[in-house]
This record gives structure tokens, C-alpha cells and sequence, in this order.
């Protein structure tokens, strides 16, 4: 039985440990940098008896996703981790766990999609697979990963939602990292994350079709009754978040998005992951300097938690007063700019606000305080965004 | 008992039905088990299959082989072709080691 403790642990370790306390009963798994530490504790709490599950070495990480999907089609919690190219190789499955409304969760350490190679963080993997159908949350420290996986399996298994949801961490920076993070007691956990009842599952005394063919005269029936949960999803994202904040006295801003500084601010940052806790420090500094405060020298920071479904009336109320916001953009369509950026000019769009792109870390390059300074400098000039090479 | 399940099962999924009547089940998920015989794969040919059952030899080749199970074994031994889904690929009359299948175009 896990009792409640604080300690000094790395981002990988305590995912694990918050995936074996939402009790998989299936574990398909197969190791890619950065996200390889968390199946190996996993399969360690498995070998040593702390967790009751049937683990599956799998092939590959297509074969990782399709098992995922096995697991769910007999009704159980499951869970994968994975990373970039291996998210890539799952990419034809990914949309097929979402149109089958199982409601899986994937931890996804944010790494680089090769050409070339690179195994370092940036969030081009994840985003390339925002329009598969998965709700997306991003994690700025160590806690909110290990809250955000237990909040995940709350989130996906609602009545209302069963969709599935990946739960991405900056790779190396979260998932390497040790910081303090308090992990929580079992007991509370399963209070708070009751058993999983599926609503069809493979059974032979029930028996049913899953994967099977929806012609033209209903396939697009469907893939509505999946846009209109992933509607229902804000609005239970929202609940979750602060119903773990009741039983564990943590939440993240109203679940989707979280402000920093930006009551007086006239320009904002915005960003997704752990690329804000720069943000923080760098605006604290400006605070600092500039004690007087309002105007000029008050700057705020948007963090997106939810990235999908995207928190469109959230940042509308959020931007509100402000004249101009910088996106740190951490992948790039190539032929269209920030990918990030583009999905904020197209909620904010009608509104009077400039957005500028700032494309940074990419293959891992460090986003120092002086690229954040670099970025705020550029807006207030009333400079147009760039490349922080 | 089977039937009660099914039931219980429909009335908890609260299902909605689009405008062609298709329900829609969560995760398109089928709930009635072996419909897929309701739909007769055979109106799908081109080419039909026959076999004569003077020169067959019931080495049982065809029915092993036929990829959508469309040649039965009948209780005397014989076998023979299923009108309903057999889609006229003709692999049969490839494996047969006596060439006893033929075919021809289907009139329709």
C-alpha cells in the first residue's frame, strides 16, 4: 500500500507511479528515449509483485497501440508510453482508438520527429497528432505529470467523454528531471479513480463487433458523436480539475488553460509544457526591475493545459485587455509557420489582438531566459515574431 | 438469455439513430451477433462457379481454400458452393486437382 510521501524523484519514476496506482490490468509496452524509463519501473513494479498486471513486450510501438486497443476491447484499463518516431508508428491506430471511444490514456515524453534524428524535446510528435481524435494535456513540472495521468483516466472514462487522452511531458526536461513531487496514497487515489466499467467489451456470453465497416451513410454520424464529446470533455475537464483539487489540494488553473500575471498585463506569452516555468522566472525578473508594475513592463503567460479540445472561450476570456501576445512555438508546419500559433490565431480570430510567433527548442535547443527576454523585446518593439535559433 | 443481455445492454447505451436508420452504437461497436449474414456478399459477382460433382473426387481442396467460407461440406461427403456469398474469385477452380470447377460470366 503506498502511503502519501514528498520526495526528490524523476519525472519518469513518478509517472509510473501514478500509472500503477490507477491499476492497469494491461501494459503493453516498448521502450523509445526519453519515455523508456517508464515502462522499465512499471515492469519493475510488475516483476516485484506491486502491481497486478499482465504486461506485454510488444514489437513495436504499432503493436504497443493495437494492443492498447485489445486491452480495451475486453473491457479493461490499459496503458503506453512512447515518444516521437514511436508515436509516429502508431499514427494509424492512434485515430482508431478514438473512433472506437475507448477511453485509453498514453504518456508521451515530447521528442523531436526525426529528419533528422534527434532524440531531444520538442513537441513536434504530439502536435502533429492533434487532429486524431485524442484530448491533449500538457505538463509544465514533475507533480502536474503525475496529477494530470490519475486526473487523464477520470477524464476518459466519464460517461459523457470516452475518448482517449494523452498525457504529454517535455522529454528529458520532465521526464530526467528530479524534482520534489507528493505522491499520493492509494487509498485516496482509488477514492477518488473508482474501478473502470466498460460499456461493451468482448464477451462470449454478449457477443459483439468491434472494428467493423461504417459505410458512407454513417461514418460521418460518428466521427460527430466524437466532436460533440470532445465538446462535453471542456466542460468535464474543468470538474475533474478541481475535484482533484478538493481531495488533493492541487489543480491547474480551471483545467484547461492557466494564467500567470496576467490581471494588468498589455502582452502575454503563451506556450504549452514545461517551457513556462522559464516564462515565470523571466517575468518575475521584469516584476522585479520594474516594481511599479502596470504598463509596459507587466507581462503575463497563458499556459495551455488542454491543447485538445482547444480552450477557445478559456483563452478568449484569458486575452482579454491584453494588446499583444508572443506563442513560443515548438513545432513547425513547415509552409505555415508555428502549428501552435496558428490554432491561437484561429480561435482568437475577429478579436483585436496581435499574435506573434516564436519558433524555439526545436531538436531540444535550450530556450534560456535571454530567447524569453528576446521574445517579449521583439513584441514591444512592435517587431514581428521569429526563429529564436 | 442471450436475447435479455442484448436488452439490458440496448437500453443502457440510450442509442441514437441517424436519418438512414443506422443506430449509433458507441465506438460503432455491432451489438447483434453473426449479422454480418444478413448481407448476401454474393450479389457481388462476376464470375460464378460450378462443380461437377460426377468428376469430384472430395479431396476437400475447395472448401479449404475458398477465403470467404463459401463451400460447404455436406454430411454425405459432397461438396458444394453457397450462392448467398460466394464472390466468384475462382481461387476453387485453381486449387481443384481434378478441374472439376468451371465458371462462367453470371447472367443477372
Amino acid at each position: 500500500m503506498i502511503m502519501a510521501e514528498k520526495k526528490v524523484i524523476s519525472g519518469s519514476d513518478v509517472m509510473a507511479h501514478a500509472v500503477k496506482m490507477c491499476r492497469p490490468k494491461v501494459l503493453p509496452m516498448y521502450p523509445i528515449t526519453p519515455s523508456t524509463l517508464i515502462p522499465e519501473r512499471l515492469s519493475e513494479f510488475v516483476n516485484n509483485g506491486e502491481l497486478e498486471s499482465k504486461i506485454i513486450y510488444v514489437e513495436s510501438e504499432h503493436s504497443a497501440i493495437s494492443a492498447l486497443y485489445g486491452a480495451y476491447a475486453t473491457g479493461v484499463r490499459s496503458f503506453t508510453a512512447t515518444a516521437s518516431q514511436g508515436l509516429a508508428l502508431m499514427h494509424e491506430i492512434i485515430p482508431i482508438v478514438a473512433g472506437s471511444r475507448f477511453p485509453a490514456v498514453m504518456a508521451v515524453a515530447n521528442r523531436a520527429l526525426s529528419g533528422p534524428l534527434n532524440i531531444w524535446n520538442d513537441q513536434s510528435d504530439t502536435i502533429s497528432e492533434r487532429d486524431q481524435g485524442w484530448i491533449q494535456l500538457y505538463c509544465e513540472n514533475n507533480q502536474e505529470a503525475f496529477d494530470t495521468l490519475i486526473m487523464a483516466y477520470k477524464i476518459a472514462e466519464n460517461s459523457k467523454v470516452l475518448t482517449p487522452v494523452m498525457v504529454c511531458v517535455d522529454g528529458f526536461y520532465l521526464t530526467h528531471a528530479y524534482e520534489p513531487v507528493q505522491i499520493e496514497d492509494q487509498k485516496d487515489i482509488d477514492e477518488f479513480l473508482p474501478e473502470y466499467k466498460p460499456l461493451h467489451f468482448l464477451d462470449t456470453s454478449s457477443p459483439k463487433t468491434f472494428g467493423a465497416f461504417a459505410q458512407p451513410n454513417s461514418y460521418m454520424d460518428f466521427k460527430l458523436e466524437q466532436e460533440l464529446a470532445m465538446q462535453e470533455s471542456i466542460k468535464v475537464i474543468s470538474e475533474v480539475n478541481s475535484e482533484f483539487g478538493k481531495k488533493f489540494g492541487r489543480s491547474y488553473g480551471d483545467g484547461l488553460i492557466e494564467e500567470y500575471n496576467t490581471k494588468k498585463a498589455k502582452l502575454a506569452l503563451l506556450c504549452l509544457g514545461s517551457v513556462s516555468g522559464t516564462i515565470k522566472e523571466v517575468i518575475d525578473e521584469y516584476k522585479a526591475k520594474h516594481p511599479s508594475g502596470a504598463g509596459a513592463k507587466e507581462i503575463g503567460l497563458i499556459r495551455l493545459k488542454a491543447y485538445r479540445p482547444f480552450p477557445t472561450e478559456q483563452l478568449k476570456k484569458a486575452v482579454k485587455g491584453i494588446k499583444a501576445i508572443g506563442v513560443i512555438d515548438k513545432h513547425a508546419s513547415i509552409g505555415f509557420g508555428g502549428a501552435l500559433t496558428n490554432d491561437v490565431k484561429a480561435a482568437l480570430f475577429g478579436e483585436k489582438i496581435q499574435i506573434e510567433s516564436f519558433m524555439a527548442g526545436l531538436g531540444g535547443r535550450d530556450i534560456d531566459r535571454a530567447k524569453i527576454r528576446d521574445a517579449i523585446e521583439t513584441i514591444m518593439k512592435g517587431k514581428e515574431g521569429k526563429w529564436l535559433k | 438469455m442471450a436475447k435479455e443481455k442484448k436488452e439490458i445492454v440496448e437500453k443502457k447505451d440510450s442509442t441514437k439513430v441517424n436519418a438512414a436508420g443506422i443506430p449509433l452504437n458507441l465506438g460503432a461497436v455491432i451489438l447483434e451477433p453473426g449479422s454480418t449474414k444478413k448481407y448476401k456478399t454474393g450479389e457481388w459477382r462476376t464470375f460464378i462457379p460450378a462443380i461437377d460433382q460426377a468428376k469430384c473426387i472430395k479431396c476437400g481442396q475447395c472448401w479449404m481454400t475458398c477465403p470467404d467460407g463459401a463451400v460447404s461440406k455436406a454430411e454425405d461427403g459432397t461438396y458444394w458452393v453457397n450462392y448467398d456469398y460466394c464472390k466468384g474469385c475462382l481461387l476453387c477452380e485453381k486449387v481443384c486437382p481434378v478441374k472439376c470447377i468451371s465458371h462462367k460470366i453470371e447472367e443477372k
